[in-house]
């Protein structure tokens, strides 16, 4: 026995419908939380982020203890939080003497882990720690341009990976127009070493120049780290391939028989097979077949008539 | 101290308009600056020449001018990301849709008031006060084909009813469909009323508040110290006890005219070995009880004799009464005599 469950408010169905898959997809809300233990700088970190991503992010504040991303049973309670707020990107951060100041990036492909990058947080600099003028501050929620700087992004593997999801972290929403007057932040990742990368937050302020081009100026204001990439974890193949999927992809199915013409516009081809013309059965019928009742009865009436004439002789 | 890099001469960078983006895959580091400062302003160097890479080929786009200022339309980008959810599946056309689709019916569009004939009003088609409401109709004619028990009204009621049971029952079966390939409505969720249960479909029944109280209880006997001891939830109220309510009597107590258990043993053995006989038996109460028995023997008898021959009762012989307790005396006191 199935019941059929619907929203009964307004509101609630249109949350659902923006939870809904989508064929193009806008941004992915991020998730940040924490483990059994962190550090001073760690919570720095992961405040700084949040403020980043002020308009798309949800900030975790308790300690949770059975969260282990890269251990197979302890992803059930991040797939659920997952769930619930609707977040594809998370930011889980701990401390531990083994691994001091641990980040562990994550994305997930249907509210399920997708892949993982572990980073170690290194001299670190919070926003309040870098003086500037005030009025270039970057507002919040402005797509930023992203540089990447290394030949370590191209070589190492790790690097390669870390790149792809510094990108999904800092792009923010995917638009189609964009005002360029409210250009004002970049973020700048370069690969130091073969498996270190530093990355800052800046704003940007414009200055004339003979053309149309304005000339870029970088003041660094935002949060800088020292990324030290520890761990990390790739899809498996057959669920890449099906989160790299989009709408174009799918193969049109080709109609047989119908080819369009610039004069006539859609021609199609109707293939009749050949008639059999002995075995179709006649609908009503025809007049041989009357003619043979009449004479078949008139045949009859005649022998009962020669019948009785030979009676009556006799 | 001069740093060693390798620069390419041209700057092939990686610019993807779409996402903001600029990469430079030609810059090594392969010694670090001895200061940090210096590889801050070094990164900051590499950082602005990309920056202003995107910002060329950003500003070149053709643009619209806006209030806020000149909007530009970005070209798609060209780096790809993994979907955060999975593709949206088509919704399968329901059973009436395929129906009408292969006859070639087509939905038309309805108004939402109807020219009401009866009041001369514009009515509602659906809802409250609306056009041909089942309620409204005040006389519905016989026809031949009526049997003459049924209630024209009641019957339109139940054939609204169930019209309206098959189209919930068409609608769930299209949404179970659509379900099975994956292609379920958000708004929508199919939920299981019962288990599937084998056998009858029988809904699990539903234990009252007490049963539930006592199960914990139940469970708890099964220790050794009958559950005693149990860690108990916050507000879980101590187990009601099961069984008659046992006293017995305390170990240690001082001898006295209230010993309780002297009171105890003596009243006893009062009622076993009794010195007084007819302290036992209720003497009259038994008499009474024996001659009414008998009278009501007596009465039966002669009513049945009544039935057969009417002849006079008053003159039948009265049985002699033999008092039984007499017995009882001596035995008593034989006993008494043996201890």
């Amino acid at each position: 026995m199935m019941k059929i469950k619907t929203p009964r408010n307004g509101r609630v169905r249109r949350e659902l419908e923006k939870r809904a898959p989508k064929l193009v997809e806008t941004g992915k809300k991020t998730l940040i939380l924490q483990g059994t233990k962190t550090s001073g700088t760690l919570n720095g970190v992961l405040s700084e982020i949040y403020h980043l991503k002020k308009g798309g992010a949800v900030r975790f504040t308790r300690k949770n203890d059975n969260i282990r991303p890269f251990e197979s049973g302890g992803e059930t309670s991040l797939e659920f939080f997952s769930l619930k707020t609707d977040c594809s990107i998370f930011v889980y951060g701990s401390h531990s003497k083994k691994r001091p100041n641990n980040l562990v990036i994550g994305r997930m492909y249907d509210h399920h882990v997708y892949d993982l990058v572990e980073v170690g947080v290194e001299n670190f600099k919070s926003i309040e720690s870098f003086t500037y003028d005030k009025k270039m501050a970057p507002r919040v929620g402005s797509k930023p341009f992203i540089a990447f700087v290394g030949e370590g992004f191209e070589n190492v593997d790790e690097l390669k990976h870390l790149k792809e999801v510094l990108l999904d972290l800092l792009r923010g929403e995917v638009v189609e127009n964009i005002n360029l007057a409210g250009l004002d932040r970049a973020y700048v990742c370069t690969a130091i070493s073969s498996n270190k990368v530093y990355l800052t937050h800046c704003a940007i302020r414009l200055k004339k120049s003979g053309t149309v081009v304005p000339r870029m100026e970088l003041v660094e204001v935002g949060p800088s780290m020292d990324l030290v990439v520890r761990r990390h974890r790739l899809p498996n193949e057959g669920l890449r391939k099906e989160a790299m999927r989009t709408a174009k992809d799918q193969p049109k199915k080709k109609i047989k028989n119908v080819s369009s013409d610039a004069i006539e516009g859609t021609i199609g081809k109707i293939y009749i097979p050949d008639q059999k013309v002995g075995d179709v059965a006649l609908p009503n019928k025809a007049k041989g077949v009357k003619r043979e009742r009449r004479e078949a009865k008139k045949k009859e009436a005649n022998e009962r008539a020669s019948k009785k004439q030979k009676e009556e002789s006799e | 101290m001069e740093m060693e890099m390798e620069m390419e001469s041209q700057k092939p960078f990686h610019v993807d308009v779409g996402n903001l983006l600029a990469f430079n895959p030609f810059r090594s580091f392969p010694s670090l600056p001895a200061s940090r400062d210096e590889l801050v302003k070094e990164c900051l160097q590499e950082g602005t020449k990309l920056v202003q890479a995107v910002a060329d080929s950003l500003f070149n786009l053709p643009s619209t001018e806006d209030v806020d200022g000149p909007l530009v339309k970005l070209p798609p980008p060209t780096s790809k990301l993994p979907r955060e959810k999975h593709l949206p599946k088509p919704k399968p056309p329901t059973k009436w849709e395929e129906f009408a689709k292969k006859k070639g019916i087509q939905n038309r569009k309805k108004d939402k008031v109807v020219w009401d004939e009866q009041t001369g009003t514009w009515k509602r088609r659906f809802g409250y006060d609306r056009v041909n409401d089942d309620k409204d109709i005040p006389i519905i004619e016989a026809k031949m084909t009526d049997e003459p028990g049924v209630d024209p009204f009641a019957k339109r009621q139940d054939d609204k009813k169930k019209r309206v049971e098959k189209q919930e029952k068409n609608r769930l079966q299209n949404l179970k469909q659509a379900a099975k390939i994956g292609a379920l409505p958000s708004h929508v969720q199919l939920a299981a009323t019962s288990l599937p249960i084998t056998g009858t479909q029988a809904p699990p029944k539903k234990v009252t508040k007490d049963e539930l109280g006592n199960v914990a209880g139940m469970a708890a006997t099964s220790t050794a110290s009958g559950g005693k001891f149990d860690r108990k939830l916050p507000g879980e109220k101590p187990a009601k006890k099961q069984g008659k309510h046992r006293k017995f009597l305390p170990v240690v107590e001082g001898s006295g005219i209230g010993s309780r258990e002297k009171e105890q043993t003596e009243s006893v053995l009062n009622k076993l070995i009794s010195k007084h006989s007819h302290e036992i038996l209720n003497v009259g109460k038994a008499v009474t009880m024996y001659n009414v028995k008998k009278e009501k023997k007596a009465r039966n008898k002669r009513n049945q004799e009544g039935k057969s021959s009417s002849a006079t009762n008053k003159l039948k012989p009265k049985k002699q009464l033999q008092k039984k307790t007499g017995k009882k005396g001596p035995v008593s006191s034989k006993k008494v005599k043996a201890k």
